[in-house]
């Protein structure tokens, strides 16, 4: 029973939401919207677990004296202070919650995104040893587009941007398209798995 | 001159105007179209007007500029019928079309523009069907190697060997996404292995319900081998919804807790590289998968090993190594064959002027 149940929810909910896709009808749209809202419900109950968890894991850190702890007692008071801010004075344009947002998280995430660059540099650093044929094909590419789409590329060979922009838009398209045509057989296949029974990691297992 | 002969010339209405209901809606709309005034040029807006059998008077419902010979109306109410006028404005000039045939919308029960994809899916659950079938018959299903599968058992060893924990990153895309449902998959395998070791640990989680369900699947996977008390409830964290934050929060768990090995199986986006590249510092063996096309080749340059796309889908069978999952694996494969052979054969008839593009066009 403990199996059936949520094979048997998973198989109804998925066969009937593949029909609704094909049906336009209102009453389909109705149901589409039925079950849209009881997701924000769901999500809405497993959010209460999920603060539990930041409480109980940082909590636990902070009471243990474990290393770091100051950095979770900064976690647990943002936290705190933003929820009763946002939750008593509002979330409005002019809130003192959406000033905290633009003030400090925005540019904290902009620093984060930021820092991609450098590891962008130390990637490619990696990456464009050429060590095998595979390996030097690939820096050779990656040569021929960066200066094919640099401004002076042109003052080295007139077609050469022209030449960059094929690799891009042929090789490289193509590409990327044939593994896209793997991914999608791949999920449908995967979809299939779980809404008939096959596929059951999900429940624990096999029984 | 020209503008006093302008204003003596009398504008032409447009003609056959005609209703018909929108196909493959809920209801409500009605498409009308017509053929362009003559005098289209001079013109400012065609005004719509709608007359239904209760009306005494014509409507107004909307207009559209010159030039523009369509009009939906998506105030009609199913099943009332309906007749169109189309009148041509030009200053304080009108003439009006005649009127169009009586029309009412309807919802349809099925959306005839979808037939394609439906007959694909027939196809290919027909496919997998057959194939999973199979499987329960032949089980000796020949998979090849996939080296980065190939070393998940080696990643949990070594980080055994080492007492350091294994960190398992699901994507940063919710539950609702396929990649999600196959890296929860992979998570209920690659635990079922750390459950028969004493190794800690660490699944990180963008999103709640994601949060929700890796803890069920780590739990039942614990059970399942017999080891309940090893589960923690530390294992599995709940850490923010922020992109960045969230890549913040892993790499100060990468950076303080130095696991050994690193999982990054799901969906990313730009923090990927920021995700792998500071797991590649801190010395861990690094496993990815994902079928975020623009973020393989950072994987690919920081990670140790790459499930590139359907790899990641082929990952639950690979590790479990269940026949029936191997036969839908050989589905997967049957259905990129009959995709190539239908995109060779559009291709080639293409070059003989018949396209048939639009046969695979989704609407």
């Amino acid at each position: 029973m403990k199996r059936t149940l949520p094979l048997a929810i998973c198989l109804v909910i998925g066969v009937s939401m593949v029909i609704q896709f094909f049906i336009p009808h209102p009453v389909s749209l109705r149901y589409n919207s039925t079950i849209l809202t009881w997701v924000i419900i769901l999500t809405a109950f497993a959010l209460i677990l999920a603060i539990g968890n930041v409480f109980v894991h940082h909590g636990n850190r902070i009471i243990k004296q474990q290393p770091g702890w100051f950095y979770s007692a900064v976690t647990i008071v943002s936290m705190v202070i933003v929820a009763i801010i946002g939750l008593f004075w509002g979330i409005g344009g002019q809130s003192l919650f959406q000033k905290i947002y633009l003030n400090i998280l925005s540019p904290l995430a902009a620093t984060m995104f930021a820092l991609l660059a450098y590891y962008m540099a130390s990637a490619a650093y990696r990456a464009f040893k050429a060590r095998s044929i595979e390996s030097f094909m690939l820096l050779a590419a990656a040569f021929i587009v960066m200066i094919g789409f640099m401004p002076f590329g042109q003052y080295i060979h007139p077609r050469l941007p022209e030449f960059a922009e094929w690799i891009m838009q042929v090789p490289n398209m193509a590409s990327k398209r044939g593994i896209q045509i793997g991914i999608a057989f791949g999920a449908i296949a995967t979809a299939l798995k779980i809404i008939l029974g096959i596929e059951r990691s999900w429940l624990g297992g096999k029984d | 001159m020209y503008l006093v002969c302008l204003s003596l010339i009398t504008i032409a209405p447009v003609t056959d105007v005609q209703a018909a209901d929108k196909p493959n809606d809920a209801g409500s709309n009605i498409d009308i179209t017509w053929i362009l005034s003559p005098d289209d040029a001079f013109i400012e807006y065609y005004s719509v007007l709608r007359r239904s059998s209760q009306d005494t008077v014509e409507q107004y419902i909307g207009r559209t500029k010159y030039g523009i010979c369509t009009f939906e109306d998506n105030t009609a109410q199913d099943n009332t019928v309906y007749t169109y006028v189309v009148a041509t404005v030009s200053g304080s000039e009108i003439a009006r079309s005649k009127p169009s045939n009586p029309c009412r919308s309807y919802p349809q029960v099925f959306h005839s523009g979808r037939i394609n994809v439906l007959i694909c899916i027939l196809i290919f659950s027909a496919l997998v069907l057959y194939f999973v079938r199979r499987a329960r018959h032949d089980k000796n299903l020949f998979i090849r190697k996939i080296a980065g599968l190939a070393a998940v058992e080696d990643a949990i060893g070594r980080a055994t060997e080492m007492g350091k924990p294994i960190l398992y990153v699901p994507g940063l895309w919710d539950i609702d996404s396929t990649a999600t449902i196959a890296s929860m998959n992979i998570l209920g395998e690659i635990a079922k292995k750390i459950a028969r070791y004493d190794t800690p640990l660490i699944v990180t989680n963008r999103w709640s319900v994601t949060y929700t369900i890796s803890k069920e699947i780590v739990k039942e996977a614990f059970i399942s081998q017999g080891h309940p008390d090893k589960f923690k409830n530390d294992y599995i964290r709940y850490l923010t919804e922020d992109q960045f934050g969230f890549a913040a929060a892993v790499n100060g768990i990468m950076i303080r807790e130095k696991p050994a090995a690193n999982f990054f199986i799901g969906y990313f986006w730009a923090e990927s590289l920021i995700l792998a590249e500071t797991g590649a510092m801190t010395g861990a063996i690094q496993i990815a998968g994902t079928d975020a096309v623009n973020q393989l080749p950072f994987f690919v340059t920081a990670c140790d090993y790459t499930l590139l796309g359907e790899e990641l889908y082929a990952a639950s069978a690979y590790l479990s190594r269940e026949p029936l999952l191997l036969g839908a694996l050989k589905a997967q494969d049957f259905g990129k064959v009959l995709a190539l052979a239908m995109l060779v054969a559009i291709t080639i008839l293409a070059f003989f002027g018949l396209h048939l593009s639009s046969v695979m066009t989704v609407r």
